[in-house]
């Protein structure tokens, strides 16, 4: 895998490890969050941290799609499936999500409903097809890098006329949540994240461009790199970010030019438009309501929501009350901080969504990093 | 005069599918024994046709061993389930130490199974163990309802013996001992999936799919009790493999990537199907645990053997009482190298 191996070059990564180290002043603390579980996965699997100076450290953000889905949705959608005519679509990822009550879209399968993992959308659109005696329903989680494409199954389905083919959309958008991250003048001192700069998503950046992290970046006076998912891509994210804080600067600057421009991906952009539209609010595991932060299906594609067609009233549902899931999502615990971690909480058996999926901070530190939590020098770095 | 006898109409081997009535212990029973399994597996004591088989055995310890197949499909590039399951038996009696003898191999048919395919599958057992040089001694043959298996499922059985002097077994990892993989890692896994009809990539990875106990005969030979324990790394790879050694024998590992062989085209494979090549299953591959004094001597006797020639140190055993399995990857950093947790990939072997 030629592309790919350039990417992963040792000996690239410890020379500019060694220019992180060189360039990085002594005497100040740099503090980096990556904002997506993409990253995260990177930092864990390829041992990032061992390569940066003590003074340098990642924050791990809320970039995970199954990680920020609240409870009660996790809830609707097991009563959704529950229902005698539907046949529940979705990602392997999302079925071991820990639901009230000890629940699961995985138990309620195993209680008899008929919920089927699916690698893409359109092959619930074509099951809809096949089985027209199955109200077919896709539940749509991620950020802007999924969303293009549940569009895509929404229109073929509409040119498709399919009447049993509807979406329970949990698509959310990335830069709300930073606001909500760095926005934090309104909390108590012990409950702000200390961030000096950020790693913007890859996968998302490619259909949204570079421009929308620009108002961020100037109302809260914040660096943005925007950054690739292979390791190489991180580390130098990393040096772009240091130099920044060295020379006073706070700008959008992209890494990953190989695939992502300022405005993005215009066709996937417009797709987006034409089929869904924006929320007035929703809630986000660990950041709460945040305004204008999720998409719903716009009026004129209202058919094919099932929120519309089953009437899902949402029920709030809290949180297990010993998961620190919320702060860990907010960049304010690190995985080992909470109690259950490695405990009661772990990846064949987890108590909260940040473990289940590869890209959630605890799955990452609990499959790659947890060793670390026995070495103090390792640890405090 | 003498009675006429019954003329036996010959199994319809091309076009013919297995019936209920070829599991029922009658006729048909017999004779697809006789025209399938006796000639591919082609032995005297099979030939006895007894129910068991009777044989002699050479002083020192046995070891018995027994494995189920279930892979779907049941043809992939480099192998079938035919040689998969003689393979697989051979290879965990000879993870002992044990130079294997005999085989014994039960199937479960379905109804309307192709002859053609059972004949094909017998004709690569019998092809693989005696490559092994051990023989398929006794067997059984059940047939079930349409629907009730897919295809077939193999369970092989296999005895050996343990030359004297030689104990080798998953608790003996010592801290310090260094760790030796026999070559490249994933090819078995990767080469199934490929054919898996829902992930139809164009890929040439081939199974590495093959009988051990000719390598481990040259290991016992260069350093005989210096061995300390031997596995093969099946489902769930090397990184379960290790994760197991590590819990039996109380101890951790410290490997290293960069001394990993995992083919370019595995590599990629594994790319896209977002696997890890450490948790794909191998069926040519050892994991050896040997006394650093003789770690030398062993990998150029390894290396000398044409299932061995890619071997490599890759790691040594830690002193760790929480059992980590670490690596310091080829990028510089460290990680742990864990079980695979959620779905297994399934039916693989
Ligand atoms: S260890 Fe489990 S319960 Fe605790 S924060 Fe992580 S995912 Fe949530």
């Amino acid at each position: 895998m030629k592309y790919i191996d350039e990417y992963r070059d040792g000996t690239l990564a410890r020379s500019i490890a060694a220019t992180i180290a060189a360039e990085a002043a002594i005497d100040r603390r740099y503090r980096f969050m990556e904002f997506c579980g993409g990253h995260t996965h990177a930092i864990s699997r390829y041992g990032l941290e061992d390569l940066l100076p003590a003074n340098v450290t990642m924050v791990h953000g809320p970039g995970c799609p199954v990680c920020v889905l609240p409870v009660g949705r996790i809830d609707d959608a097991i009563r959704l499936a529950m229902r005698p005519e539907v046949t529940l679509c979705t990602y392997a990822d999302l079925l071991r999500v820990p639901a009230s009550g000890g629940t699961s879209l995985l138990k309620a399968k195993a209680a008899g409903a008929d919920i089927r993992m699916i690698t893409s959308p359109l092959d619930a659109v074509l099951m809809a097809e096949a089985e027209p005696a199955r109200e077919v329903v896709f539940l749509a989680i991620g950020f802007e890098t999924t969303t293009p494409s549940t569009a895509l199954s929404i229109d073929l389905a509409h040119k498709k006329r399919l009447g049993n083919f509807s979406v329970f959309c949990n698509h959310v958008l990335t830069p709300p949540a930073i606001r909500a991250i760095l926005d934090t003048a309104h909390l108590p001192p012990d409950e702000r994240v200390q961030i000096d700069g950020f790693i913007g998503p890859a996968h998302v950046s490619t259909v949204i461009g570079t421009e929308p992290y620009r108002a961020l970046c100037a109302q809260f006076a914040k660096p943005v790199v925007v950054a690739g998912f292979e390791p190489l891509d991180v580390l130098q994210a990393i040096l772009m970010l240091v130099r920044q804080m060295n020379a006073g600067h706070y700008r959008v600057e992209n890494q990953y030019i190989r695939a992502v421009t300022a405005t993005g991906n215009r066709l996937a952009q417009s797709a987006m438009t034409e089929v869904f539209a924006m929320r007035d609010t929703f809630e986000w595991r660990g950041l709460g309501q945040l305004p204008h932060s999720a998409l719903r299906l716009s009026d004129a594609f209202a058919a094919f929501d099932a929120e519309r067609r089953f009437c899902v009233v949402p029920v709030a549902a809290a949180d297990n009350p010993a998961c620190e899931c919320a702060d860990v999502l907010r960049g304010l615990k690190k995985p080992a901080d909470c109690k259950l971690f490695g405990t009661t909480c772990s990846p064949e058996a987890p108590m909260g969504s940040c473990m289940v999926s590869p890209e959630g901070a605890c799955a990452a530190h609990w499959t790659y990093g947890r060793f670390r939590d026995r070495i103090p020098a390792r640890a405090a770095a | 005069m003498t009675a006429p006898r019954l003329r036996r109409r010959k199994l319809d081997i091309k076009t013919g599918l297995v019936d209920l009535s070829h599991g029922a212990g009658g006729r048909a029973s017999a004779q697809l024994v006789d025209d399938i399994f006796r000639p591919a597996f082609d032995n005297a004591l099979l030939d006895l046709g007894n129910d068991q088989a009777a044989f002699d055995v050479a002083a020192g310890r046995m070891v018995m061993s027994t494995d189920g197949h279930v892979i779907w499909p049941l043809f992939f590039p480099g192998g079938d389930i035919g040689s998969l399951s003689v393979h697989g038996t051979i290879n965990d009696l000879a993870m002992a130490g044990a130079q294997p003898l005999h085989l014994a191999a039960s199937y479960i048919l379905e109804e309307g199974f192709p002859l053609a395919d059972l004949q094909r599958i017998a004709i690569s057992m019998g092809r693989a163990a005696r490559a092994a040089g051990v023989a398929i001694v006794t067997g059984d043959t059940k047939v079930v309802e349409r629907g009730k298996a897919d295809g077939l499922f193999i369970t092989t059985t296999g005895i050996g013996v343990v030359p004297p002097g030689i104990v080798i077994s998953g608790d003996r990892a010592r801290p310090g001992d260094r760790v030796i993989a026999s070559g490249s890692i994933g090819d078995h896994g990767v080469a199934v999936m490929s054919r898996r009809a829902n992930l139809g990539f164009e890929t040439e990875i081939v199974s590495d799919s093959a009988a051990l106990n000719g390598l481990v005969a040259a290991m016992v030979g260069a350093v005989g009790a210096g061995l300390r324990v031997m596995r093969d790394p099946t489902r769930g790879g090397l990184a379960a493999t290790l994760n197991e050694i590590a819990r039996q024998s109380r101890c951790g590992f410290h490997i290293h990537e960069s001394a990993l062989v995992v083919r370019p085209d595995v590599a990629a494979a594994c790319e896209l199907l977002g696997l890890d090549p450490l948790n794909v299953a191998n069926e040519g591959k050892l994991v050896a645990i040997v006394d650093p004094a003789a770690a030398d001597r062993l990998l150029a006797a390894m290396q000398a053997h044409p299932l061995g020639r890619e071997a490599s140190i890759i790691g040594t055993v830690t002193e760790d009482d929480q059992g980590f399995v670490q690596m310091t990857t080829a990028f510089g950093g460290d990680r742990i190298v864990d079980w695979l947790t959620g779905e297994q990939l399934p039916r693989i072997c």
